[in-house]
């Protein structure tokens, strides 16, 4: 019996042509072929063709290659630079914030019994299945200087009106503030879910060694977490460096261009200015930017976790 | 974990033990002390729920405010027909009852009467089922053989797929742009759909599940002359379900919320989305805040539902799709 299997196994092994292995097993690439088709028509040429628009200039009749000279107007402009800035001001605030806040609220649910998880799970996740479009058309109502909700909280308190998002001291704060305030319910989610994976013995054999339920936290769960954290650290950078919906809606860059991102700029560059090749070269900048912060974060927090 | 039998025992000693030190601990910090860590936790629990559903809650009873009430000085917290509502049911006050509504409802009567919103939801049904149903078709086709067939090239093809996940959508706004202009596309719904249909996310977290699909199952089945369309349709689909669940509520969702490329290809008021519409809507109505939740209520309320109904599924998608990358 065994004879036999080894015998098949090594018919299977020995090598075959290759245009012949791919003929008996074309019906896999049917399978594929559909989605295939697609995918490199819609993702895969668009990335290449990206960095290929980025050097040409589109001008009514024609269309020029020019070089690097996007490049040097994107790295020569002052919007580019101020588009950064507000970006990375964003991204550095509202990252941090949503992953430590995530960490809380998913440690302080993680012990309550199943009916209780069920109900805060759901209640933090819910304004996330709202599009982003609404979540700003809300905010953009809560923030109104006269009548908005915020404006009343501050002055019930005895606190003076803030012009929230039409004063360049505070528009980028008010989208930040927002972003703070509608709870990351996919973190909350991703740190339950690994906090639930986490081998029970752990704890027990930590509770042996005398630790409280503050110890077993710090030394146990948080450690344990780390793969989790990593991954929402890369992911919320990679979301946040592409903010774009809360600023067209909120602001539209405004007021001057205290809002502006570097996507709010990409798409005004490319369909209000039609000015493809810089808005191409804009994007790959983005891109590279977005490539240098994940690999530096993986390389940051990933140095000592370990797989097992 | 515990596959040897002296060990789980070990383990079950050691939890037995630690129990014990738990239970003298808390008795000598007293019930009084653990009540209180208890009793912050939900305050910080509930707070943060009330912080998280109040813009919802504005959202919503914006939308049912009378005329006036919306540009109140202090701003409306309950509005009138919550107030009274219940009194005048419970009175049998029917004909005050239904002219209270006829009031409240006067935000979504503009809204189905001046604007072509039916037509935005319809496009964004349309576009969103058919996204949705043919991302599982080939998503799931792509998966299987990723998943349990061997073919030259497997390993290269899926790697180049998978590795444009990390992209940022924006880099090839300016591309796809001009393929779907060439294409004589603009101002259709395909220009939404077909996008939409190259998403790579699926195929990676069908294949993850498939894996876990026995292969002797379809060796069984081959052997008793089943072809590869019936292994597929036969054998992956029905046990991959959980997963094209996932996969399709996932999917629903996305492209129902879709904002920035329904906006960049779609320019023709009768081939918006709903997130289109809502922002065009916006733009003419810029102060119009109880037309405009009402606008924001219709887009919300459908993924609430969904999200609400189909609950697991999302802590499912999130976390194979995460975290077994």
């Amino acid at each position: 019996m065994s004879g036999v299997k080894m015998a098949a196994a090594g018919a299977a092994r020995r090598p075959r042509p290759l245009w012949q292995e791919i003929w008996r097993q074309r019906s896999a690439y049917v399978f594929i072929a559909p989605k295939y088709a697609l995918f490199v028509v819609f993702v895969a040429a668009p990335v290449i063709w990206a960095f290929l628009i980025s050097l040409q200039e589109f001008r009514i009749f024609e269309t020029v290659w020019v070089g690097l000279d996007n490049f040097r107007r994107v790295f020569g402009s002052d919007l580019f630079w101020v588009a950064l800035q507000n970006t990375l001001h964003y991204t550095s605030v509202t990252v941090p914030a949503n992953i430590l806040i995530a960490l809380v609220l998913a440690s302080l649910i993680f012990p309550l019994k199943s009916g209780a998880q069920t109900f805060f799970r759901a209640a933090y996740y819910l304004p996330t299945v709202a599009a982003a479009v609404v979540v700003a058309m809300i905010w953009r109502w809560i923030y109104n200087y006269s009548y908005g909700l915020f404006n009343f909280v501050l002055e019930s308190a005895g606190l003076p009106r803030i012009n929230w998002l039409g004063s360049s001291a505070y528009a980028m704060w008010s989208i930040i503030l927002m972003n703070i305030l509608i709870p990351p319910g996919t973190g909350v989610l991703l740190y339950l879910a690994a906090m639930g994976s986490i081998p029970q013995t752990l704890y027990e054999a930590a509770t042996l060694d005398g630790a409280g339920g503050y110890a077993r936290w710090r030394y146990v769960t948080l450690p344990l977490l780390k793969p989790t954290t990593l991954y929402l650290v890369v992911l919320s950078t990679i979301g946040s460096f592409q903010v774009f919906t809360p600023v067209l809606i909120m602001t539209q860059g405004g007021p001057g261009y205290a809002t502006t991102t570097l996507v709010h700029l990409i798409f005004n560059t490319a369909f209000l200015d039609f000015n493809f090749g810089l808005a191409a070269a804009l994007s790959v900048v983005l891109f590279a930017l977005i490539m240098v912060f994940a690999v530096f974060q993986f390389r940051w927090l990933a140095s000592d976790i370990e797989y097992s | 974990m515990g596959s040897h039998p002296t060990e789980t025992g070990l383990i079950k000693g050691v939890g037995a033990e630690a129990r014990a030190v738990a239970r003298a601990r808390a008795i000598t910090l007293g019930r009084a002390g653990r009540a209180v860590g208890r009793g912050t936790a939900y305050a910080v629990l509930i707070l943060w729920a009330i912080i998280s559903l109040m813009p919802l809650y504005w959202m919503v009873t914006t939308s049912f405010m009378l005329p006036d009430e919306v540009w109140k000085v202090p701003p409306t917290i309950v509005p009138t027909i919550l107030k009274q509502m219940p009194a005048l049911l419970a009175t049998g006050q029917w004909a005050e009852a239904g002219k209270l509504w006829e009031q409240a409802i006067d935000s979504y009567r503009f809204l189905f009467q001046s604007t072509p919103v039916v037509r935005w939801i319809t496009n964004s049904v349309i576009v969103s089922s058919v996204a949705t149903l043919g991302v599982l078709l080939l998503d799931s086709m792509a998966a299987y053989a990723f998943a349990k067939r061997r073919f030259p090239g497997r390993e290269l093809l899926f790697w180049i797929m998978i590795s444009t996940l990390m992209i940022p959508g924006q880099v090839t706004l300016v591309p796809m742009f001009m393929i779907i202009r060439d294409a004589g596309l603009m101002n259709s719904l395909w220009a939404v759909i077909l996008p939409d249909l190259s998403m790579v996310f699926g195929v990676f977290l069908l294949r993850q599940f498939m894996r876990t699909i026995p292969t002797e199952l379809i060796e069984a089945a081959t052997i008793d002359g089943a072809s590869e369309f019936t292994v597929y349709s036969r054998i992956m689909v029905p046990l991959a379900k959980p997963g094209l669940a996932t996969l399709g509520i996932l999917t629903f969702m996305a492209t129902w919320n879709s904002f920035l490329w329904p906006l960049i290809v779609l320019q023709r008021s009768e081939l918006f989305t709903l997130t289109v519409g809502l922002k065009t809507l916006q733009d003419k109505n810029l102060v119009q805040y109880g037309l405009l939740m009402s606008g924001a209520t219709v887009a919300a309320v459908p993924m609430i539902g969904v999200f609400l109904i189909f609950q697991r599924y999302f802590v499912k998608g999130l976390t194979l799709g995460g975290l077994k990358g």
